[in-house]
């Protein structure tokens, strides 16, 4: 894919990590946010656990577990943190840290937004179609497309599925290079 | 009133029925819109899981747009991950300097630059509350959705994280338009419940549950209705991830969930066309994926024994 921006030294990563740390830092265990999170009955740590691993340094854990790919952004934890911590950005920083230095633990976990920044960076604004055809591609399961089929046949008779359109085709390049080139320094 | 408009790609995509119905809507209630000339994608929330400073530099070149063709106007956003994005990146550059310079350096070889000059980046919902206003959108009322049940859902992202024109806790700020529209307000606390997100595409079962919980609430009777009716008839939507996951997902949640039945799901702008008796080719009901028959015939005979709205629209002999 165009949009592989992994990284491989540690350095960055161990730097990354110490920004997570550093705002996990207060956190007290209230739980809170499991208690909030929508998604929680689908992670195997979910998030109180996923702070205290990350504080005493289980890192390969919580890698390995990936709960941080079923954060679904809702901010629900983020808006209730007694203690004001920016949880929802940790969940997001969690993923680019384990697409960018860990693939062997993301595994297909960062396929759609990787399908889905080279949708943007091609055509300027997301194209449904070409994006959903990349991704199954990206994939590589044969099963997977068929799990989508249904509502894809329906859409196609609404009228709602089409080819690319090419009015902002490469506007983004530029950028998208330029962003590689200097890395996220966030 | 005028604002400059940001679609959004999904728009221009999935959703084109709420680009439709809100420009129609705009017009009949005499609001100017500008498109921004050549935006692109906000980033949406692909973009910080891969690279949190690309994704700041997708939605401030929006910004700088906005800024170059319409300046000083408040910027109109209807789906709500679209407005979280550029509502971030605008404060971002309103408070840390470093943020800003960070963002112009990626977009300034198109000569592009955000300088803060635009206005507020708003939301559909908010514009419609606090710009517009209930009064006006009432008057412009011709066809009363009296005796139809609406569920207002606002999702998360202009709920969260920030406070901007709603309680992120108990979110209210559809119910006065609603009653304007001469509808009832279905009573829930599912209406700033997650729907899963692009979930709904990594992993689809997590995202199935959670819009079944949020369809059978939708479906319970609950306070008034527990008498005579059986939960709400419509959801309203302002969000096209929203819209996709509890419309197109619908069948899929409903049997993986086992219970519930289906419920009609439609953009609020569409339910306000069609109160204001706009064409079908201005609200594209037509688009949506689920519209029941007991919502088409509440909407086409109206009972009427309640004194919304009393029009000669509502009270004409059906043929």
């Amino acid at each position: 894919m165009k949009t592989d921006l992994t990284q491989t030294t540690r350095d960055a990563a161990e730097m990354e990590l110490d920004a997570i740390r550093k705002e996990l830092q207060a956190c007290m265990q209230c739980g809170t946010c499991t208690a909030s999170c929508p998604n929680a009955f689908a992670m195997a740590s979910p998030p109180r656990e996923l702070w205290r691993l990350l504080l005493l340094g289980f890192v390969d854990d919580v890698l390995a577990a990936g709960s941080f790919w079923m954060c679904s952004s809702c901010y629900t934890c983020t808006l209730r943190c007694p203690r004001g911590l920016a949880l929802t950005e940790v969940m997001a920083a969690l993923r680019r840290l384990a697409a960018r230095h860990y693939p062997e633990h993301a595994k297909s976990n960062a396929t759609f937004y990787k399908a889905f920044m080279d949708n943007v960076r091609t055509y300027g604004r997301v194209q449904e179609s070409a994006l959903m055809t990349s991704y199954f591609l990206a994939m590589k399961n044969p099963v997977l497309p068929f799990a989508f089929l249904p509502l894809g046949l329906r859409m196609l008779g609404k009228g709602k599925l089409h080819g690319p359109s090419a009015g902002q085709k490469g506007r983004l390049e530029a950028m998208f290079e330029h962003a590689a080139a200097q890395g996220d320094r966030t | 009133m005028k604002y400059a408009y940001y679609p959004g790609c999904s728009l221009q995509e999935s959703a084109r029925e709420f680009d439709v119905s809100v420009r129609a809507v705009m017009k009949r209630l005499d609001v100017g819109i500008e498109e921004i000339p050549d935006w692109t994608c906000c980033g949406a929330s692909a973009a910080e899981s891969i690279d949190h400073d690309l994704g700041r530099a997708l939605s401030t070149r929006n910004l700088a747009l906005a800024e170059k063709a319409s300046p000083g106007l408040d910027i109109l956003v209807p789906c709500s991950a679209c407005y979280l994005n550029l509502l971030k990146a605008q404060r971002a550059a309103l408070a840390d300097k470093a943020a800003l310079a960070g963002a112009n350096a990626l977009i300034g070889h198109e000569g592009l630059a955000y300088t803060g000059k635009t206005g507020r980046v708003r939301h559909l919902l908010d514009v419609l509350l606090n710009d517009v206003g209930p009064k006006a959108i009432g008057d412009a009322v011709q066809k009363p959705l009296t005796g139809i049940s609406v569920a207002p859902y606002y999702g998360c992202q202009i709920l969260r994280p920030y406070r901007v024109f709603d309680d992120p806790e108990r979110p209210a700020s559809m119910e006065p338009i609603l009653a304007a529209l001469g509808a009832d307000v279905h009573p829930w606390n599912m209406g700033g419940r997650c729907c899963g997100a692009s979930l709904m595409a990594t992993h689809k079962e997590a995202a199935l549950a959670s819009v079944g919980q949020i369809l059978k609430a939708a479906a319970t009777p609950a306070g008034d209705e527990a008498e005579h009716g059986d939960g709400a008839d419509v959801i309203a939507t302002v969000c096209p991830m929203c819209q996709m996951n509890l419309d197109g997902y619908q069948g899929q949640a409903l049997r993986a969930g086992g219970v519930g039945r289906p419920v009609t799901i439609l953009y609020l702008s569409q339910l306000i066309g069609l109160a204001m008796g706009l064409p079908e080719d201005q609200t594209l009901m037509d688009k949506n994926l689920v519209v029941t028959d007991g919502f088409r015939s509440k909407l086409a005979h109206p009972p009427d024994v309640r004194e919304h709205h009393p029009t000669p629209e509502t009270h004409r002999p059906q043929p």
